[in-house]
């Protein structure tokens, strides 16, 4: 299906798509009474944070996650990511997101699809917040010529 | 099964999803962002497409005493809305908008793109660091 008003729109993949993702946050949430956030694993597998999930738990999710979207990619039904920018701009954008992350108590998945579907009130700010400096920070970049098209 | 098997899985779906939706590619999620080139409104569907099965989840998960493979629930109870919230969502979004990268899709990405995605994630763990020790 395409969307006449937005070609490069693609809503059916990304439903599916999305479905998934939360899928797998039931999947944590029922299964181990935990947020499916991707940050906070994150730092926990790395040992970053002393809090959270136990160590084996944060780990085996944070090694599953590549795993899946490799495979997907590979059965050839993923797209192939391209990056844009520098190497600059990606280690001064992973700056901000993890310490971002980290001082905000989560990113996309904890507080946008897990905090959001709890009506947490927390991350409706949180991610009002991260969405509103994300379509910024683009606007500035492309009014700049950092972006074409 | 056991608990790690069970985040393994969790893990493998979560990626599966990203890389089905399209969110894996950094110029997909940027091209969402990018209010003035061609807008491209994915990413709405696929927060869409995640409340559903989470919306059910939390009204099962409010009858239930335990997880299905755990002792008890260990879910956020902060309801704090502070500066710290706002500051590092807003520095958060500043980074998103830069590299059109997250941590989920940055992770997703390790294996396909190597170099580019490496590099983000380091600096990614980097800035967590930064957090920590500041904080401390």
């Amino acid at each position: 299906m395409m969307l006449p008003a937005f070609p490069d729109a693609a809503p059916v993949a990304g439903l599916a798509g999305g479905f998934l993702i939360g899928l797998a946050a039931v999947i944590m949430l029922l299964g181990l009474g935990r947020i499916a956030g991707v940050s906070g694993m994150l730092a926990r597998a790395s040992g970053i944070a002393d809090t959270g999930a136990p160590r084996s738990v944060a780990l085996a999710f944070v090694v599953g996650l590549p795993l899946g979207a490799t495979l997907v990619t590979l059965s050839s039904s993923g797209v192939e990511p391209r990056f844009t920018g520098s190497i600059a701009q990606l280690v001064i954008a992973g700056l901000l997101v993890g310490f971002g992350t980290r001082l905000g108590s989560g990113c996309t998945s904890g507080h946008g699809v897990c905090g959001l579907s709890r009506l947490s009130r927390r991350s409706m700010v949180a991610t009002l917040t991260f969405m509103t400096s994300g379509f910024a920070t683009v606007g500035l970049m492309h009014a700049f010529g950092f972006i074409n098209g | 099964m056991k608990a790690p098997t069970i985040s393994f899985l969790s893990g493998l779906v979560f990626g599966a999803g990203l890389a089905v939706s399209g969110m894996a590619d950094p110029a997909r999620v940027r091209a969402f962002l990018d209010l003035f080139g061609t807008w491209d409104p994915t990413l709405a569907f696929v927060m869409a497409g995640a409340m559903v099965p989470m919306a059910v989840a939390w009204l099962i998960q409010r009858r239930m005493t335990k997880p299905m493979a755990c002792e008890a629930f260990d879910l956020p109870g902060t309801r704090v809305i502070d500066g710290k919230l706002v500051a590092g969502a807003a520095l958060f979004g500043v980074g998103w908008g830069i590299a059109g990268l997250c941590p989920g899709p940055a992770l997703a990405d390790i294996v396909i793109v190597p170099f580019e995605a490496g590099i983000f994630v380091l600096a990614m763990l980097a800035g967590m660091i930064v957090h920590r020790i500041t904080t401390q």
